[in-house]
């Protein structure tokens, strides 16, 4: 790894805990074409963990972690996700409690239906995806902040109102009983939207921590953290299945 | 609130970034993966590589360029120059670009954009448009392609409007009158421009100064404000010109006290 990279131990950011704690942890990312693996990829590696491309469910076998990137229309990726036999192994990893992190698509593909082109997706997080409310301009490109609803580990170091940056027009909508539980933060352009969600072990971003410089390394190493704890802390008492 | 953005341009050409006047008297000024590091330390909000490579081999380059800057700095790249066909913009984005810039190709095929922006998202896709004033007391910019060399009859502001209805994300309009000049970003242009469409737009060509770039935001409109040789030289730093911008009350990004925000 170049010493060049910010973030890790001694770097720029100073201590990071997390990142020592997940060194190693072995994080499966989904590569069904709807995105670019490079970045989190290298981001992950920057931060000690193993990332491996998984194409099929048997990547799964092997993981620790797993992260569902991507960009671009939830019913396409679905299907490249049915095609892949991805669908149901993800269903049942997250059913298990085992640590999730959906950046950007990853995180809308967690909710129901969307908005966009009507598609059925993962529905673990009860809530439709749709367009970001009274935006000025959309796409919602650049940075933008992350205002905490509640202090979680997925943020530890990271304040409420960091910059972190975004690509997308879409973003998930909670609903049902437990939609203020799930949300855990929020970001403004134009109307609010919902910018992360945490339930237990199922943690997603709609920013791009890849691409959110120091802070956005934090977040992975964070996430890498939690899995390596073995539950992905704040899991609700007898949620989890806490298997890694 | 969504942050303005400053982006430096690196103009690659054979796996080097170069500077010249567009396309003659080119200038080795470094390696592009270093330079890039070196802005997004100094609070580059994005980079832009343009490839300027005149020959096919170029381009392989070009996306081990974009690899080892994906590898060194984690902030977003968009890569344009060149790409023809949805394949050409898969493999610019799987190299670790998160925004492809269509441009000449555009031109010639409308529909590359809808093809492009269904497959990739249209988050992915941008149009970049070279705009030239247009004379003899004819209203509008013409549009340029192929470097600025061709006049394609398309006017500035109808062409942004029909590439945002075929499925750009984002705009990236260079006014060719004002670049290399150092004379300022064109702000009528902008205006004219972001008064019609509702993606972001990025101001290209004239800048001088931060204040140009306060200029491009406020008079223009502009989301973000690209620049290049101002950078390249060190005439301005990012940072410095965000300074700028925050004094004049404009939304940036600036690092923490407590972090160094690459």
């Amino acid at each position: 790894m170049s010493a060049s990279v910010v973030g890790t131990d001694g770097g720029p950011t100073g201590q990071d805990p997390a990142g020592a704690r997940g060194r190693g942890l072995r994080v499966a990312v989904v590569d069904y074409g709807a995105g670019n693996l490079v970045s989190i990829a290298q981001g992950l590696r920057a931060i000690g963990a193993e990332p491996t491309i998984a194409t099929g469910a048997r990547a799964l076998d092997t993981a620790d972690a797993l992260i569902v990137p991507g960009v671009g229309a939830a019913a396409p990726a679905m299907r490249r996700l049915a095609k892949a036999g991805l669908v149901a192994p993800i269903r049942d990893w997250i059913a298990a409690g085992r640590p999730f992190l959906g950046i950007c698509l990853g995180l809308q593909l967690l909710f129901e239906t969307s908005d966009e082109d009507g598609a059925e997706m993962l529905g673990v997080v009860p809530g439709r995806v749709s367009l970001v409310p009274e935006a000025p301009t959309l796409p919602h490109i650049g940075w933008n902040q992350v205002e905490l609803s509640r202090p979680h580990p997925l943020f530890t170091g990271i304040p409420s109102g960091a910059d972190l940056y975004f690509v997308h027009s879409y973003a998930g909508v909670p609903s049902g009983a437990r939609a203020e539980d799930v949300t855990l933060a929020r970001t403004t352009h134009g109307g609010t939207f919902v910018s992360a969600v945490a339930d237990g072990a199922t943690l997603g971003v709609q920013f791009h921590p890849e691409r959110s410089g120091t802070d956005g390394l934090r977040v992975l190493a964070n996430f890498v953290a939690l899995a390596a704890d073995g539950d992905g802390a704040g899991v609700p008492v007898g949620a989890g299945a806490g298997a890694v | 609130m969504l942050r303005r953005r400053v982006i430096p341009c690196l103009d690659v050409a054979n796996g080097r970034v170069v500077k010249g006047t567009r396309f003659v008297d080119l200038v080795d000024e470094g390696d592009p993966a270093e330079l890039a590091e070196r802005y997004a330390r100094d609070g580059a909000d994005e980079i832009v590589f343009l490839d300027i490579s005149a020959a096919p081999e170029g381009r392989a380059t070009l996306l081990d360029v974009v690899t080892r800057t994906a590898q060194r700095s984690f902030v977003p790249l968009t890569v344009g120059g060149g790409v023809r066909t949805p394949r050409e913009f898969r493999d610019v984005l799987r190299a670790g670009a998160d925004k492809v810039s269509l441009n000449t190709a555009a031109v010639a095929d409308p529909t590359l954009v809808t093809r492009c922006a269904q497959r990739f998202g249209r988050q992915a896709v941008v149009v970049a448009i070279d705009a030239r004033r247009r004379e003899g007391g004819t209203a509008g910019w013409d549009v340029l392609v192929r470097g600025g060399r061709d006049l394609t009859g398309l006017e500035a502001v109808a062409w942004a409007e029909r590439v945002v209805a075929l499925g750009a994300g984002e705009l990236l309009v260079t006014s060719m009158d004002r670049d290399g000049t150092r004379s300022g970003y064109d702000t009528e242009l902008l205006a004219a421009i972001t008064a019609r469409v509702d993606v972001p737009v990025i101001a290209s060509g004239g800048a001088s100064g931060p204040d140009d770039f306060v200029a491009a935001v406020r008079d223009g409109g502009a989301d973000a404000v690209l620049a290049a040789s101002i950078f390249h030289r060190r005439i301005h730093s990012v940072a410095d010109v965000k300074a700028a911008m925050a004094e004049a009350g404009l939304p940036v990004r600036l690092p923490r006290a407590d972090s160094n925000a690459a």
